[in-house]
């Protein structure tokens, strides 16, 4: 079985209006790629397209989980097969708290009742990578939680889950220093032969601690370029108009 | 209601069998000749009687409600209903070995005789129009409460029962109080004596079997000084294609520093009209809570209420309402605060679904006596489509200037993100809506005992099947 994320000349609308315009890259078990890009350039986009989002028309093209086309599947099928989106903007769910939610949701992903005592060995892990602390898995899913505090849940969610592949979107976005730290500590604990990421970020920063086995950079909806980590602190010193003029974007 | 509609209907409505059961007596019609036969099976003294026939005449004196919800259809069908119908057991056993076994069979179904045996500390059955079972457990008995129907609560009791009954809700309170006054037959007479604690809950559980039926239990609570109680109630009936009435009155004496709660888990089928009246009355620093689910019927109007009439005394009202197509509930709470150093809070959650509709109706009125009295209410509403409606009816009557009053609503909708979300983690769609609901429903369904809120959320799963989408 091949186990590879590969996306395949994929084209997606939202309304009208072309987001997507023919996106190719392959994310392989065992590697962390970030994908890097200006703002609008479809990155958000192709993490919630692949997660399902239904508000995104796919007009053209296949995401092959492992070799299977998903893009048939709903939302929760994807991740029940093993795709993982950590949001850019966390949803907060009131009266809903954490751990009954990912008690829920990990007894969907493996298909089964999971012991109690499996799922808080679980969790308990979890929350000592992140630093965090437990009264907050009795806390209502995302309500009234800082932006630090809702990134950190979206990772304590990816530790608990587990999944094949990750698409974390701008999870560095409105974290300071040390927090992000934390996160790329959450990150990088799951990084192994079965697990495979796709980080989407505007700043080599958060590269500096997760740091990718390859960059891809994405224009107007594409795939433009691909490269090492090289490539990412070359696109913090000198931005994107080199990379625009380059490939004619 | 179409085949069709039913037949989508029964599918949802897990508790809509029927048992092949015979009525020993079936009275139709609304006549004093039908309220003396209820009245001369029951073996009651004159007074009880003539108060009947007195309510009979205020029933038929007061005009039909002209706010709420449409009551047209009810109205026409009012001369057609059964009005009392007694089915063929014995009255009240006092085990279930004495209830003729089709019927305990339903009781069975229903989780009844298990539950008693868990988690109750005892359990009244009516079927139809009479309940065929009440027991409560030794030590409770030898502590001196009582529990038993509204009709051994005359007949033994009878000056405790004269004493209180119809001093809280009297009949000339609303038309439908009156119908009751009139008809009513089964329901509890609970006592609890001064500082006797009855730790777990008394349950009583109303079934309907037969069709065009109206049932009229009565429910008299007497909570006396330093006592404390809780009281639940649950109902379930068979789907038939014609409409039914269920015309409650429950009435509660909450005396000095006594505490009591009444839980209503009301499950009705969607042909049922469900008009109830439910009224406490709360001594000095005494306290009571109304938590009232309302997930059934065709139209729910039940408005429960709290007078606080001691100095100190407390309520809350909890409210949830969950509509779905063809449902009209028309919720929520009434508090009048007749003492000083009073307070109270009404807290209502709604949910519409497909074309349902919740309406949020309260009262609160703060008389000058109602000194530094405290309250807050807050409403909130879920819609889950589209076509889902729902509106608010506060009305506050603040005429004590020391008095502090706090008022919040808000209407949501089930989000599309939230949903998206949810899915995201593995949870099906259906299951991710049903979560969001019961997160909605949290602060009011964790005041719940743990068997019924387990058995408020798998109603709630079942209710949003294949509700988004």
């Amino acid at each position: 079985m091949t186990k590879t994320l590969e996306i395949r000349d994929l084209w997606a609308n939202v309304g009208e209006t072309p987001i997507l315009k023919g996106v190719n890259l392959t994310v392989p078990r065992g590697e962390v790629h970030a994908l890097m890009g200006p703002n609008g350039a479809g990155k958000s986009t192709l993490g919630k397209v692949i997660a399902g989002d239904p508000s995104y028309e796919v007009v053209k093209g296949e995401v092959l989980l492992d070799g299977e086309n998903i893009l048939g599947l709903e939302p929760d099928e994807r991740a029940r097969k093993g795709i993982f989106l950590a949001f850019q903007y966390p949803v907060e769910v009131p009266g809903v708290t954490i751990a009954n939610f990912l008690r829920l949701a990990l007894q969907a992903r493996h298909g089964k009742e999971v012991p109690l005592t499996e799922f808080y060995g679980k969790l308990q892990r979890a929350i000592e990578v992140l630093e965090w602390d437990e009264a907050y898995v009795t806390r209502y899913l995302n309500e009234g939680f800082s932006g630090g505090e809702k990134k950190r849940n979206e990772i304590l969610q990816l530790m608990v889950l587990e999944p094949s592949y990750a698409i974390l979107d701008e999870t560095d976005s409105g974290l300071d220093i040390d927090a992000l730290k934390i996160v790329a500590k959450g990150v990088n604990a799951m990084r192994g032969p079965e697990f495979g990421a796709l980080v989407i970020t505007h700043y080599q920063r958060l590269l500096n601690y997760i740091v990718p086995d390859v960059v891809h950079v994405m224009m107007d909806g594409r795939v433009v370029k691909t490269g090492d980590k090289q490539l990412a602190l070359e696109l913090e010193e000198r931005g994107y108009d080199w990379l625009k003029a380059e490939v004619g974007a | 209601m179409s085949d069709a509609e039913l037949k989508h209907i029964s599918e949802d409505y897990q508790w809509g069998f029927s048992d092949d059961v015979e009525p020993e007596v079936k009275l139709k019609g609304l006549t004093p000749e039908v309220v003396r036969t209820i009245s001369k099976l029951k073996g009651e003294p004159e007074w009880l009687l003539e108060f009947r026939l007195q309510a009979l005449e205020t029933y038929f004196a007061k005009p039909w409600p002209t706010w709420g919800p449409d009551l047209s259809e009810l109205r026409r069908q009012m001369d057609d209903f059964y009005y009392y119908v007694k089915p063929p057991a014995r009255e009240d056993a006092r085990s279930w070995d004495d209830v003729p076994e089709e019927i305990r069979r339903t009781y069975e179904k229903l989780g009844i005789p298990e539950a008693e045996q868990k988690v109750l500390a005892g359990v009244g059955a009516q079927y139809d129009s009479e309940m065929v079972y009440h027991s409560i457990k030794e030590e409770l008995d030898k502590k001196g409460v009582i529990f038993t129907s509204i009709e051994d609560g005359v007949r033994e009791h009878e000056d405790l029962f004269r004493r209180y009954f119809s001093k809280v809700v009297p009949p000339t309170d609303n038309k439908f109080a009156a119908l009751n006054s009139a008809l009513f037959s089964g329901g509890s007479f609970v006592y609890v004596p001064p500082g006797v604690d009855v730790e777990v809950p008394l349950q009583a559980y109303f079934r309907v079997n037969t069709e065009g039926f109206g049932q009229f239990e009565r429910t008299l609570i007497i909570v006396d000084e330093g006592a404390k109680v809780h009281y639940i109630e649950g109902c379930t009936a068979p789907i038939y294609t014609s409409e039914a009435l269920h015309t409650g009155v429950i009435e509660i004496v909450v005396m000095d520093g006594a505490e009591s709660r009444y839980t209503t888990i009301q499950n009705w089928p969607v042909n049922m009209y469900n008009l109830v009246t439910q009224r406490a009355l709360v001594g000095e620093n005494a306290y009571h809570m109304w938590l009232d689910g309302n997930l059934g019927s065709k139209v729910t109007m039940k408005y429960p209420s709290s007078i606080l009439k001691g100095r100190g005394a407390r309520s809350e009202i909890l409210s949830i309402a969950f509509a779905g197509d063809g449902q009209h509930l028309d919720t929520g709470g009434k508090l009048i605060f007749n003492a000083p150093d009073t307070s109270g809070s009404i807290v209502s959650k709604s949910i519409s679904k497909g074309e349902g509709r919740s309406s949020y109706r309260g009262l609160v009125k703060v008389p000058p006596k109602g000194e530094r009295a405290r309250v807050n209410v807050e409403c909130d509403a879920l819609l889950v489509n589209e076509n889902s409606k729902t509106d608010t009816y506060p009305y506050m009557e603040i005429a004590s200037d020391s008095a502090s009053v706090g008022h919040e609503a808000t209407v949501s909708r089930l989000a599309d993100d939230q949903i998206f979300y949810l899915t995201t983690r593995g949870i099906p769609e259906d299951e991710a809506a049903a979560l969001i609901v019961r997160g909605f429903i949290e602060p009011v369904a964790k005041e719940l005992p743990l068997e019924f809120a387990v058995e408020l959320n798998r109603l709630i799963e079942l209710e949003m099947e294949g509700s988004v989408g």
